[in-house]
């Protein structure tokens, strides 16, 4: 497969929105048969309740059946949580769920909020104009996440460039491969690095409490999938939140001057541009049935999280943002067993970041043309031109 | 109503502890603790949304 490929009804949106189609589709009974990028026809699931019924059952609906990227190294699925399913899924997962909980998280305030007053500060004294990509929400969890697992801040040039090819679905899958193999190769230094003399971070931890029971290319596996989940993804959030936010100053004046609003507008924010796109694909373990469609075994299914975010059986008037609803249980993180182990993290960043950079930059504003990248598994903006 | 919480469906993703402080706690495997079965008034409400933001199914509730 080469050059440009026609873009997925899947990954289709409209700024913030899916397109005006997957409403449509909402309404039809079944599951819709589409075509994904890799070319694997799958079946589209756009329903709230629909989507739910999916992601919670990793019996019917496994995650491993995705075929691995040609020239990717053997071990590429070691570790990925994202495509194991339980019980190899459940033990690597509770490896690393207590390093999440909420209260270690809470631990972690502090720190992030030094972090983004540190960028808040460069920002300021660099003066406007600014890519706020650039200077706030892809450097922010960049550090965040490098400073959790143990990774040298100083490499991101390299990460980040190499996270952008890997999650970028118009680059050729050779190109793909290859970088997946050069992230894991560089991760396999940090890993025997840290196997040598396990220090105070995530990866020191895993390698002292878990080296026993976690190989070497499992180790390298989680550590690349939660840097590369750890800032792709959060970095998405906080640029398109923040156009968003500008673009609807009453709600941005709400998160400006109300602590009380952040947390359901972190929320709401999350529902209405649920920026990761689908998950993985599942894969079908046996003849079933969703919604009335027949879904045969080894078939795929692709859920849509914005189009169950824009559902009306989980919100009254979903296509508007309003971030003073209440928390909705939305499926942004996914759901069931694979539902985002970072979220508390993702959460806090959000909470900390959205009402700094308002207080901060109370006359800020949209400045030039944001560029929307949608061919990727997470959707967001390449540059966020500001001023203030 | 009583909160009842499956220790080994629960995935550790602590939606609940967000939604409902004070009626969930996890443990340091992140596993869900219920600190009051039976909350009412503000608590029941909270422990609702929290039964319904879990991903795991980890969390009923029985109308008593
Ligand atoms: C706003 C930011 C974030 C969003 C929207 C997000 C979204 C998601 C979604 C939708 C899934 C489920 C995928 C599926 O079911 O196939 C997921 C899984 C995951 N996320 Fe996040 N995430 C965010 C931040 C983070 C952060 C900060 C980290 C790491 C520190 C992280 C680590 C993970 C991991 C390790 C998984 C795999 C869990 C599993 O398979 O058991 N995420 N995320
Ligand atoms: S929300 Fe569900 S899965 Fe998450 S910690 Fe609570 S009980 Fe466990």
């Amino acid at each position: 497969m080469t050059g440009a490929i026609a873009l997925p009804l899947h990954m289709q949106r409209d700024r913030y929105d899916p397109p005006s189609r997957m409403a449509e589709l909402r309404e039809r009974p079944g599951l819709e048969p589409v075509t994904t990028p890799l070319g694997l026809r799958a079946w589209l699931a756009t329903r709230y309740e629909d989507v739910r019924e999916i992601l919670g059952d990793a019996q019917r609906f496994s995650s491993a059946g995705l075929p691995g990227l040609p020239g990717a190294d053997p071990d590429e699925r070691a570790g990925n949580l994202l495509a194991l399913d339980p019980p190899d899924h459940t033990r690597l997962r509770r490896l690393l769920t207590g390093e999440f909980t909420v209260r270690r998280i809470r631990r972690l305030q502090p720190r992030i909020e030094q972090i983004v007053t540190e960028h808040l500060d460069a920002m300021e004294q660099a003066g406007p104009p600014a890519d706020l990509v650039e200077r706030f929400a892809l450097p922010i969890p960049s550090l965040v996440i490098c400073e959790l697992l143990g990774v040298p801040y100083a490499d991101r040039g390299d990460f980040h460039r190499r996270a952008a090819i890997q999650l970028d679905l118009t680059r050729p899958l050779s190109e793909r491969g290859a970088v997946a193999a050069e992230s894991r190769a560089y991760m396999g230094t940090l890993v025997d690095r840290a196997t040598a003399d396990p220090g105070d971070d995530m990866l020191g931890m895993l390698v002292r409490e878990h080296g026993a029971d976690l190989g070497r290319a499992e180790l390298i596996g989680v550590a690349s999938l939660l840097l590369i989940a750890g800032h792709e993804t959060t970095a998405n959030m906080l640029a398109l939140g923040t156009l968003a936010l500008l673009e609807n100053p009453g709600q941005a004046a709400a998160v400006r001057e109300d602590p009380a609003v952040t947390a359901p507008a972190v929320e709401e924010l999350m529902r209405f541009l649920s920026v990761v796109h689908s998950g993985m694909p599942r894969q079908v373990t046996r003849d079933t049935e969703v919604a009335g469609t027949t879904l045969r075994a080894g078939e795929f299914v692709v859920v849509s999280l914005p189009a169950a975010d824009r559902d009306r059986a989980l919100v009254e008037d979903p296509d508007r943002l309003d971030v003073g609803r209440a928390a909705s249980p939305h499926v942004a993180f996914g759901h069931g067993v694979h539902h985002c182990l970072g979220a508390p993290l993702a959460r806090m960043e959000m909470a900390i970041a959205f009402p700094a950079l308002l207080r901060r930059f109370p006359a800020l504003a949209v400045a030039g043309e944001p560029e929307f990248r949608s061919a990727a598994v997470v959707y967001g903006l390449r540059h966020l031109p500001v001023s203030w | 109503m009583r909160i009842r919480a499956d220790r080994d469906v629960c995935i550790g993703a602590g939606n609940c502890v967000l939604a409902a402080e004070n009626v969930f706690d996890q443990d340091d495997d992140a596993i869900v603790v219920v600190l009051q079965e039976t909350p009412d008034g503000a608590d029941a409400e909270a422990a609702r949304n929290a039964v319904g933001s879990c991903p795991s199914g980890a969390l009923s509730i029985e109308e008593t």
